[in-house]
């Protein structure tokens, strides 16, 4: 076996262990609550009274318009100055929620008002209320159009959480790192975590496409105008 | 039994309805026509709030709400007001995420508070009577227009509304297809519905209405019975409007 597979065999186990351990749950927590805050964010910006759309406006502009790896340093390193310490992986976790809630607000929001202004008054001729409509109506709807943007949205996060290395978050890149500066071997580690974050990918990527037939079976629904 | 008295509703600052009066009697089927632009429809939306007016007074059995620019009617009002009307819109608007049968439950369930299993039996009901239970089960995409049109009108019909808004029930279909959403209406109407339509089909209007109003830029310019409008109008622009209804033929085909 040449010495390069050898090497990529006895760092696999690190390499995947850091995945399994730190990148999925760090993905997977942030995820979850970056999407609901861009949920808050998306209902404020479309019904919610001014003050609190300046608000959620600026907090978009903000986040969209300042580096990832910049705010991951503001969170982590910058706050203890105003005694606010956070650990490593508490800070991640915020600054990629905060990531996800701010763009995936304008996709929900985009997706909520595609929907017909015709299915909120076919469901308000029924006598339900804003929140029954959204809830019964259009959300149903609005889910399937929002599930490639979302998807894209997170497989981007999957591999953004590598930036938490530099936080000192021991995951699948950090690793690499490690093993690498023993080793000397940056090209065979760095490619073998390129590789796992592929694989990671790869599987949620077939995940989406099973959740979009789930949730396409009736298809033809889009047809209708 | 509905009562409409001096609505105002603007869109920016073209007035689009000038104070409109507007009675339903109960059991009746009354028909707005009139060209495009003329606020039919804008009038047919004010009775259930979809539009809401700047200024007169709604009354639908003992509710009363009156209307301001400054004050709009509670949350609880408009609600109450729209759970005792149903309504039929020109492009049908079914839920494409549920089935036939499902888009009949809906509101019974979310709103009404029905389980499931009484919801869909009410709903089959209904489903039997405009002609299309055989489709229960059938996503709405999968049909003609006038079957959705004849499940949108088995939806609005469930929660059994004290009237039935109908805005340009036929205008998306074709001659056939219209036909069979007439039949379902004028079946309703037969067994008393009481319905409030907007159309420009004045076949439509004829065959079903008892009551006409004819509206003309944003005011009612006529209003009788549905043969005095279409065979003995008093105005000169009602009179013209109608003619459509009798002279569709070319005159050289008269012989």
């Amino acid at each position: 076996m040449p010495a390069w597979l050898q090497l990529m065999g006895t760092s696999l186990w690190p390499l995947l262990y850091a995945g399994l351990v730190f990148t999925v749950p760090l993905t997977i927590i942030s995820f979850v609550l970056g999407l609901a805050l861009a949920f808050i964010v998306a209902l404020i910006r479309l019904f919610g009274p001014a003050w609190s759309v300046s608000i959620v406006r600026f907090y978009v502009w903000l986040i969209r318009g300042s580096p990832l790896l910049v705010q991951l340093f503001v969170i982590f390193y910058g706050l203890p100055n105003v005694g606010i310490v956070l650990d490593p992986l508490t800070a991640a976790i915020i600054g990629f929620s905060l990531n996800v809630g701010a763009y995936n607000s304008e996709v929900i929001r985009g997706v909520i008002e595609s929907i017909p202004k015709g299915q909120w008054e076919a469901a308000y001729s029924i006598g339900m209320t804003r929140g029954q409509a959204l809830r019964r109506a259009i959300l149903p709807q609005a889910a399937r159009v929002a599930l490639p943007p979302l998807s894209n949205s997170f497989i981007a996060l999957v591999k953004d959480t590598s930036l938490a290395a530099v936080l000192t978050v021991p995951e699948i890149f950090q690793a690499a790192q490690r093993i690498a500066s023993v080793t000397y071997e940056p090209l065979i580690l760095y490619t073998e975590a390129a590789l796992i974050y592929l694989v990671f990918s790869s599987v949620l990527s077939s995940a989406q496409v099973r959740l979009e037939r789930r949730f396409g079976r009736h298809a033809l629904f889009t047809s209708v105008s | 039994m509905i009562k409409l008295q001096n609505i105002e509703k603007f869109f920016g600052d073209h007035r689009v309805l000038d104070s409109v009066d507007l009675a339903l009697e109960q059991g009746h089927v009354t028909a707005l026509i009139g060209p495009s632009g003329s606020g039919k429809s804008t009038l047919l939306r004010c009775v259930n709030l979809l539009e809401m007016p700047e200024a007169g007074t709604l009354e639908l059995g003992d509710q009363r709400l009156e209307f301001s620019r400054t004050q709009k009617p509670s949350r609880e009002a408009v609600l109450a007001i729209r759970r005792r009307t149903g309504m039929v819109f020109q492009n049908f608007q079914l839920f494409p995420h549920r089935t036939v049968i499902e888009n009949v439950m809906e509101g019974l369930i979310t709103v009404q508070k029905w389980d499931r299993e009484r919801a869909r039996v009410r709903a089959h009901e209904l489903l039997t009577k405009v002609g299309i239970a055989h489709k229960a089960d059938a996503w709405p995409s999968t049909l003609s227009g006038g079957q959705q049109q004849r499940v949108a009108i088995a939806r609005a019909l469930a929660p059994s509304p004290e009237v039935l808004l109908c805005d340009e029930p036929t205008s998306a279909l074709d001659p056939g297809l219209a036909a069979e959403v007439v039949e379902v209406l004028r079946n309703l109407a037969k067994e008393g519905m009481t319905m409030l339509m907007a159309t420009h089909d004045l076949r439509l209007a004829a065959s079903i209405a008892r009551d006409v109003v004819f509206l003309n830029n944003g005011s009612v310019l006529e209003a009788g019975s549905a043969r005095d409008i279409f065979t003995r109008p008093k105005k000169a622009e009602t009179a013209n409007f109608v003619s459509t209804l009798t002279q569709t033929l070319p005159e050289e085909w008269d012989d």
